[in-house]
């Protein structure tokens, strides 16, 4: 995503609270919380912008996992983490409003978690 | 102490174009807290695109949703060229710009029938739609469907509009122009219609920038951002001003949509001037690898799609951040406060398409 | 603000006819381009089998074994898809809207055997050379 109009910053995720704070503070909104399964972990991606310059943030969790929110700073996040936790069954923790999975009525829980998960190989 | 008690909202209700379920905390008449509960129409989509080969994916992303189904479609295959390095023809990209804004038209006029039935004025309601009916009729002529055209394909479009129809369709608009103008007089002068939407719903601008909403909901608490200023497509030629309001409540919404109606109709104007000869496609080889973030401004407001590819048929990843999906948490903190027979009203203040929320 | 924005098009409603089409009993009216349900040239069509992995509802089942082609009109979204791939471009997008009905019936075309083709008389395997002249059975 090589764009004058856009980067990619790659972080840790102990330090995402940290880069988020700095974020705000300079007037970055929050445009999406996204994840994607890959292979045997779960990437995230957490997109910002400031007029029409876009910021994201990636990183990588494994499966059990746990990853803090952020929604103490954003306060819309809640929804997009509420629905990362529902389809993919990433445990994110301390959010300011917890649906505890009710949000999104599938009838399978998580559909979208890693094989590995399913088959009970991954760690928990 | 006034006790609290629990109404469930939807998924079946008159307001609602699409189901979704809310549950409402009230305290006698107000409302204190919202819980969502969504789920009807979630159709794993996403995940879909991991068995369909990405040519044939166009299909399914265009029937994410009826309303918004072209930009759905069309922004699908642009991250799709981007990761392949295809460069589209600059017809093919005028093409698109015009049904875009065709889109635009027919889902505000939605919008707006669905807000007059929202306050019991059907005749107005129903006189909008007939309006509509005028628009999905140039869809039906040029594409072969009405809601879902099925014209974009990767590297360009699959029907041509020759210039006989282009300008046929520009007369059309202007006649339609005229009777919108007679249509939001009502919306916008009738004492009746503004003692419903004035004062009702109204969101700060710092709230607007806190909960990062988008679109005319965005807008009309005065914040001019219009994702189509980024130039994709043939915006970029076009000449056109995010239009904005500082009185973020629902009639300023309405007010902003109702203007950008008929800067829709100029844009098409100006694209229908301006569009080039030349071929509308281009072939494609190979197969898609890296990853690419597209913005565009759906109806609703600004809308995310990122695509991940692997090299292979199957995408890796297809995600879509609706404008909708934005709307929703400012949405329940503005119905936090309210009273019931406001619900109605806030949430089509937001223009809500939850086809496009769940996907 | 006025009480009478709409009045203008009460009044106009009032006296001139419903805009609303008589349909069934009028017949539809149908663009040049509308998609409305796929029709198959058996006769040309091979069997490839190429619209049945191109569909994206799959509602086209090609089977070479028995020669059969099935559509599953309910099934299918009218994207065109089909016809695009088509190589002997049997396929065809047709106007007319799949009529509803009480189940979901499917379409099915069977191809028929070619006929065939006459044999050509059976040579003899050693043809038998022409007896001599002058030689005779003693």
């Amino acid at each position: 995503m090589a764009e004058s109009d856009r980067q990619l910053l790659e972080v840790r995720p102990e330090a995402l609270l940290e880069k988020v704070t700095e974020l705000k503070t300079r007037g970055y909104r929050l445009v999406q919380i996204c994840s994607t399964t890959l292979k045997d972990c779960y990437e995230m991606t957490y997109s910002f912008s400031i007029e029409y310059d876009l910021l994201n943030l990636r990183f990588t969790v494994k499966a059990g996992e746990k990853v803090p929110s952020i929604s103490h700073i954003y306060p819309s996040a809640y929804f997009y983490e509420n629905e990362i936790h529902d389809l993919f069954g990433v445990p994110i923790e301390f959010m300011t409003v917890d649906y505890k999975g009710r949000l999104y009525r599938t009838a399978v829980k998580a559909p979208y978690k890693l094989k590995q998960e399913e088959e009970g190989g991954g760690p928990k | 102490m006034s006790t609290r008690s629990v109404v469930p909202f939807g998924p079946h209700h008159p307001v609602l174009p699409e189901p979704i379920h809310l549950d409402l905390v009230l305290e006698d008449e107000k409302v204190v807290d919202v819980i969502p509960s969504i789920g009807f129409i979630h159709r794993g989509l996403e995940k879909l695109v991991e068995k369909r080969d990405f040519r044939d994916f166009v299909y399914v992303a265009e029937r994410m949703c009826g309303i918004c189904s072209f930009m759905h479609g069309m922004s699908y295959c642009e991250a799709v060229e981007h990761i392949m390095g295809v460069e589209l023809p600059p017809r093919a990209k005028y093409l698109r710009t015009i049904w875009c804004e065709l889109s635009r038209l027919h889902s505000h006029l939605l919008w707006l029938g669905l807000l007059a039935d929202a306050f019991g004025f059907e005749s107005l309601f129903m006189q909008c739609w007939r309006l509509r009916e005028k628009i999905l009729d140039m869809f039906e002529a040029s594409t072969g469907g009405r809601l879902i055209f099925s014209v974009n394909k990767i590297g360009g479009q699959r029907r041509d509009m020759d210039n006989a129809m282009l300008h046929g369709f520009v007369e059309k608009l202007g006649g339609l122009e005229e009777d919108l103008k007679g249509i939001t007089s009502t919306f916008l002068a009738n004492s009746a219609v503004n003692s419903r939407l004035k004062g009702v719903g109204y969101m700060t601008k710092k709230m607007a920038q806190e909960y990062g909403v988008a679109g005319p909901f965005m807008r009309a608490s005065g914040i001019a951002r219009d994702t189509r200023k980024l130039g994709y497509d043939a915006y970029g030629d076009l000449n056109f001003e995010p239009i904005t309001s500082t009185e973020g409540d629902c009639y300023a919404r309405t007010q902003v949509r109702v203007r950008e109606l008929f800067q829709s109709i100029d844009l098409i104007r100006q694209a229908v001037a301006k569009i080039p000869e030349g071929p509308v496609a281009v072939p494609i080889r190979g197969f898609p690898k890296g990853e690419y973030m597209v913005r565009v401004e759906q109806p609703r407001g600004e809308a995310i799609y990122y695509v991940k590819a692997n090299g292979t048929k199957f995408l890796d990843r297809f995600r879509v951040r609706t404008p909708t999906f934005a709307n929703v948490p400012a949405m329940i903190e503005l119905m936090k406060g309210c009273r019931l027979s406001e619900i109605p009203m806030l949430i089509l203040t937001i223009d809500p398409c939850v086809s496009c929320i769940e996907r | 603000m006025s009480l009478f924005t709409f009045a203008k098009t009460e009044f106009h409603n009032l006296f001139s006819r419903p805009v609303t089409e008589q349909y069934p009993q009028k017949p539809k009216q149908f663009k040049e381009r509308t998609r409305g349900h796929i029709e198959n040239n058996i006769d040309l069509c091979i069997l490839c089998g190429m619209c049945a992995r191109k569909c994206p509802s799959n509602a086209i089942t090609v089977n070479r074994a028995e020669r059969t082609w099935e559509i599953r009109p309910f099934s299918c979204v009218q994207c065109g898809s089909c016809v695009e791939n088509c190589p002997k471009k049997c396929l065809s997008m047709c106007q007319s809207y799949t009529r509803p009905g009480p189940e979901q019936t499917a379409r099915l075309l069977r191809k028929p055997q070619p006929a065939a083709k006459p044999q050509p008389a059976a040579k003899p395997k050693f043809s038998a050379a022409p007896a001599p002249v002058g030689k005779s059975a003693s």
